[in-house]
């Protein structure tokens, strides 16, 4: 329950104060949200959503933060032969 | 999906990993506070990637798990009764309590309801007027503005029928338990980003002080955890102990004001009792006086001694590091998910589920 999950306000629908709401999409997924607390959010952002609350907006400039630094110690396309993927084990659908 | 598939990525995954061998020079421990990051180490084996002297111990931030026997208890007792409509998140259904669990009050007629918001059951107290509707509130910092807003709206609205069972907990006070443990091994600490989404992270600046321990803000995905882990060790290695934030795409120092600002005004501070760690003070919250009409403890009063947790389930040392799921003497024998022995072993964030969903083959070898 306490995951929380990036996705991107499609729509903003009622905008009394602390009902402000909206349409986010995950994948394939489009939920209601409460985006009472991320008011400087809007279309087209992205935000994290917690139990049908957005808690933060994501910041596009600083999400590209890690790959400036992984481009800095080293250009991601001359690995030496493919590096070994990690255990990575299926899972159904968008975790909640 | 854009904001986990690139922080999925084997190729960058890899690159810091090494970044990490390059860098750790001697054995370290470092402990993820929060489940949801203990899901995502042993999901993406994210362990195996790490130098062997490299220690991961996964900590007490799955709000499912330390959850008190009390408080379960109290909830299968409303959920029995025929006015209420019991509405909790799914992943409370299958914790056991003393004697049963949510799921078996449901199949002998209880009308419990998962929900995954609690706006959910402040739409279905409006829906049914003529029923009690008691929400479960659990959680750490990241829920508390969401359940919040549930009393706040419900107060707004006048509904009479809504209450709300409180279990909430804090984070800087059970790392301040966990460092002042006389058998504390943890030396460096990732704290939960989406707590710190809510609260910031100042309050961490005098625990990072008083234990001389780097604390570092860290993300949920492989990448995220991998550069969390760097951080910390990079720390460690030039003997600092400040506070670092690598999920600075979510989190700001000083949180979310407005969410703050909710929570402030429902709950209040209060000692509250985990579950297998036992009682730390100023660690939970509680409702304020001006919210009393929606504590379902006061609407529902029932005086009853807590049990005692006979279950043999040692949770509590797994949550504060001490062990690892594959040292439980029941892990995958008498406690599995089907019919857990403890909380651990329900919880998407709990330790021992996650060991079991992902590592029960080679644990079991082992054994
Ligand atoms: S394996 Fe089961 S009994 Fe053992 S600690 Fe985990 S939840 Fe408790």
């Amino acid at each position: 329950m306490c995951l929380g999950i990036p996705g991107q306000i499609e729509q903003v629908t009622d905008s009394a104060p602390l009902e402000r709401s909206g349409v986010v999409r995950f994948g394939g997924i489009c939920k209601q949200v409460n985006l009472a607390y991320v008011p400087e959010a809007g279309v087209g952002d992205y935000v994290i959503v917690h139990v049908g609350f957005a808690i933060s907006r994501v910041d596009e400039a600083e999400a590209r933060r890690v790959f400036d630094y992984l481009a800095e110690i080293g250009d991601l396309e001359h690995e030496l032969g493919p590096a070994a993927p990690p255990a990575q084990h299926k899972e159904k659908g968008a975790e909640q | 999906m854009k904001y986990l598939d690139e922080y999925r990525n084997p190729q960058a995954i890899s690159k810091i990993a090494d970044e990490i061998a390059r860098t750790a020079s001697r054995p370290w421990t470092i402990m993820e506070v929060c489940g949801g990051q203990t899901h995502a180490i042993v999901k993406f084996g994210l362990e195996q990637l790490l130098p062997d002297d490299l220690e991961l111990v996964h900590g007490p931030g799955c709000p499912v798990c330390v959850t008190s026997l009390a408080v379960i208890d109290r909830a299968l007792d409303l959920a029995a009764r025929p006015e209420v409509i019991f509405c909790s998140f799914g992943d409370m259904l299958r914790v056991p309590g003393s004697s049963r669990d949510l799921l078996s009050v449901k199949a002998t007629g209880g009308d419990v309801r998962a929900v995954y918001s609690p706006l959910q059951a402040v739409k279905i107290a409006e829906d049914n007027p003529g029923r009690e509707v008691v929400f479960f509130a659990i959680g750490f910092e990241t829920t508390a503005p969401a359940n919040a807003m549930a009393a706040c709206l419900a107060r707004r609205r006048g509904l009479r029928n809504f209450s709300l069972l409180v279990s909430h907990f804090l984070v800087p006070p059970a790392i301040e338990a966990i460092c002042t443990a006389p058998d504390c091994r943890v030396q460096g600490f990732l704290a939960a980003g989406h707590v710190c989404a809510i609260m910031g992270y100042r309050q961490y600046l005098p625990l990072a002080e008083r234990f001389r321990i780097p604390i570092v803000v860290t993300g949920f995905e492989p990448l995220d955890i991998l550069e969390g882990i760097l951080l910390c060790v990079r720390q460690l290695e030039q003997g600092h102990y400040g506070v670092e934030n690598q999920y600075v795409r979510t989190v700001q120092e000083a949180g979310n004001a407005r969410a703050r600002q909710m929570v402030e005004e429902v709950f209040d501070v209060d000692n509250q009792d985990w579950r297998g760690v036992g009682a730390i003070p100023d660690s939970g919250l509680r409702l304020r006086p001006a919210y009393s009409q929606f504590d379902a403890r006061l609407r529902f009063p029932n005086e009853t001694t807590p049990p005692a947790d006979d279950s043999g389930c040692i949770s509590g040392e797994i949550m504060q590091g001490r062990r690892k799921p594959a040292e439980c003497p029941y892990f995958a024998g008498r406690c599995r998910p089907e019919h857990p022995l403890g909380a651990p072993m329900v919880s998407t964030e709990g330790a021992c589920a996650a060991y079991y969903r992902y590592r029960k083959a080679e644990i079991v070898d082992e054994h």
